[in-house]
């Protein structure tokens, strides 16, 4: 009896200590990664120094990439970035929002799976096959189908003429965001599928009960419902897009300038990063291009902050 | 590049399978430029198995090899473009070309075959400059009365990525357009008033290939390999040469190298009625003072096996050894520079 009772309160103690271990590694790792998150951006602004007390707001506004006389602007890097992400999104919300319907509530029970997986698959490609997959396959079909075609349509109209202007190269900026539009797919599109199936049957079936069409009870019904989810899910591919490096490198053409067609070559921040770290000689060259680091990264938090925002409001919203 | 990546890997392997056994042998590290790391990787495969030392050496690019040797994390560095003599001054430096590669300009216009264009630098200059704009200009066309020229806008292709390559082919550019020098200059990689860029040798190629009427610049090895249709150029002499090895050899040794402070000379637009314009050669640094008298050895050691024995190696991978002048001279400053803290010299000569 006595026995049992000490072996209980050992065990106890035990427990105890093991506990306040586990908490303690637990309150480590997640201060840990403020630790870096702060050490990350402490050594960038203290990289981006150089450039950016050299430049002011020139380095924002300026679209001069010369490395011989040593004149960097970030301007065509962020207009690439802001361009492609924005092609991407484009191509990949609207496609992912209907895969994820047909997932939900049109599919074939038998079909359901299969598309969810080959979906999730598309996102474990690496980048670098997307890359050379867009350079060698993507880009030359481009070329000679959906390029000559947007030049000779849309092309000649007023206004949005410009866009589309300009010799079928194959790669550019079209390009690089037609594949980050593929790319970003399989984020959006698992994210909607899950809140989607979130959606209460009850809800659902009332509406048919009442004679709605699918259409209508996805828009009335499922993504009103889901809408903080959905959105979580498109903030989860820009920032994907805004980020992606080597696919983009390989097709977008790499040149620092800013030109009225989408089928002109033009640069992102993370691609001219990839491009020319490894030969940058010379302090204010490298500084610039961890500038150009720093600017990427205050990108993405503002669109993390206005994806917040607007959740926020949202919320609001809904709740009067 | 097929035959490259898998010598790269299998010299990659046998590295790894070396470790365990070589751990007394000793071991020289070194970083740097890109382009000559195949040549490199082979030669520290063969030195090793001839020797026991082996060499690791880590291709992050040039500017990458030089801060690692400027910090002292490796025994040697390497660049694609020389350091000027202040710079090596400053830091105690001391340079030798190692290996040499030719750039081809390549042309992708349906109908030519390859050495069947000709062009000079000036026209070049002005392809790239955007000047000349249309195959069938007549600064083309002068050239090459025997071709057929379309009237088609010229899609210039370059390089994206900061490279020796760029480096090079800027410099050659440079000398034979003042308003290239004015409005370029040269650097790794520079602000190009026209054109694509594609990434690597492989980027600019597939690039080419792909575009009807382009024009790119590739490594000579590249364009070999992928059977790129390149253009002769006209060299300082007013001959119209073929990039092969016995051009750029000739770039090579008609080069004032004895002259030149630092071997600190680019083999852009060298003498020689049969010299290749745009030769390029990768550069070594390593200290002048060393403390490390051993390690040291070890390193000179390995390129004078390397220039004695690695000719047929480069050649198999499309490289162009030094000539023997250029590689006497250089035996010849390692005695009279690379010193120990003794004073005495550390390199006297091949050991058996």
């Amino acid at each position: 009896m006595a026995d049992i009772a000490l072996k209980g309160a050992d065990s106890g103690a035990r427990q105890h200590t093991l506990d306040v271990v586990f908490r303690g590694a637990t309150w480590f790792f997640a201060v840990f990664v403020l630790l870096i998150l702060t050490g990350v951006i402490v050594s960038l602004v203290a990289g981006a120094l150089p450039a950016l007390q050299h430049f002011g707001w020139g380095f924002i506004t300026s679209s001069d990439w010369n490395p011989v006389t040593e004149k960097f602007g970030a301007l065509p890097a962020i207009y690439g970035t802001l361009v492609t992400s924005g092609i991407a999104m484009l191509i990949g919300i609207p496609v992912a929002f209907g895969i994820a319907i047909f997932i939900t509530e049109l599919c074939p029970p038998w079909l359901k799976r299969p598309i969810g997986t080959l979906i999730e698959l598309l996102a474990a490609i690496p980048s670098i096959i997307y890359g050379i997959w867009g350079l060698f396959v993507f880009a030359p079909v481009l070329q000679s189908t959906l390029q000559p075609l947007l030049i000779n349509t849309l092309g000649n109209l007023p206004w949005i003429g410009s866009l589309f202007g300009g010799p079928p190269l194959g790669i550019g900026i079209m390009t690089a965001g037609l594949i980050l539009g593929i790319m970003v797919l399989p984020f959006i599109t698992s994210v909607m599928r899950d809140v989607f199936e979130t959606v209460p049957t009850v809800l659902k079936e009332s509406a048919y009960g009442i004679g709605a069409t699918t259409w209508e009870v996805v828009w009335n019904i499922v993504l009103p419902t889901t809408r903080v989810g959905v959105i979580g899910g498109i903030m989860l591919g820009l920032g994907r897009a805004l980020g992606e490096t080597m696919a983009v490198t390989f097709v977008i053409g790499n040149a620092h300038r800013i030109q009225s067609s989408l089928m002109a070559p033009g640069t992102t921040i993370s691609a001219t990063l990839a491009n020319e770290f490894t030969e940058a000689v010379g302090d204010l060259y490298l500084s610039s291009l961890v500038a150009l680091g720093l600017v990427l990264s205050v990108i993405t938090l503002l669109v993390l902050t206005a994806a917040k925002l607007m959740l926020l409001r949202l919320q609001q919203q809904a709740g009067r | 590049m097929k035959a490259k990546t898998i010598l790269m890997l299998g010299a990659m392997l046998a590295g790894l399978g070396a470790v365990g056994s070589a751990a007394n042998a000793a071991e020289i590290s070194g970083a740097g430029a890109t382009f000559p790391y195949p040549i490199y990787a082979k030669w520290a495969e063969a030195y090793k198995a001839k020797t026991g030392v082996s060499m690791n050496y880590q291709s992050i690019g040039s500017g990458g090899g030089i801060q690692q040797i400027k910090k002292k994390t490796v025994n040697f560095g390497a660049s694609d473009a020389p350091l000027k003599p202040a710079e090596l001054d400053e830091a105690g430096l001391t340079q030798f070309p190692m290996i040499m590669g030719g750039i081809v300009p390549v042309v992708n216009l349906p109908g030519v075959k390859p050495g069947e264009m000709k062009l000079t630098g000036p026209v070049l200059a002005d392809i790239f400059l955007g000047k000349v704009a249309k195959w069938n200009d007549p600064a083309i066309a002068k050239l090459n009365p025997s071709v057929k020229l379309p009237d088609q806008a010229i899609a210039v292709v370059h390089r994206s990525d900061g490279s020796g390559t760029t480096y090079n082919f800027a410099d050659y550019l440079a000398k034979v357009s003042p308003e290239w020098k004015d409005k370029v200059g040269v650097n790794t990689s520079v602000e190009w008033p026209v054109g694509l860029g594609g990434k690597g040798n492989e980027g600019v190629s597939a690039v080419t290939s792909q575009t009807a009427g382009s024009i790119g610049y590739v490594e000579y090895a590249y364009a070999l390999q992928n059977k790129m249709t390149y253009a002769l150029m006209g060299n300082k002499e007013g001959n119209f040469v073929a990039p092969n090895a016995a051009s750029f050899q000739s770039a090579a040794a008609n080069a004032d190298w004895k002259g030149t402070p630092g071997y600190a000379l680019l083999l852009t637009d060298q003498p020689g009625k049969d010299s290749w314009p745009i030769t390029a050669s990768s550069f070594i640094l390593v200290y002048k003072k060393q403390d490390d008298v051993a390690t040291a050895k070890a390193v000179l050691d390995f390129f004078a096996w390397s220039y004695a024995n690695g000719a047929k190696m480069a050649e198999e991978l499309d490289y162009v050894p030094m000539p023997a002048k250029v590689v006497s001279l250089v035996e010849e400053t390692w005695k009279n520079e690379i010193k120990g803290a003794d004073g005495k010299p550390i390199w006297t000569g091949p050991s058996s």
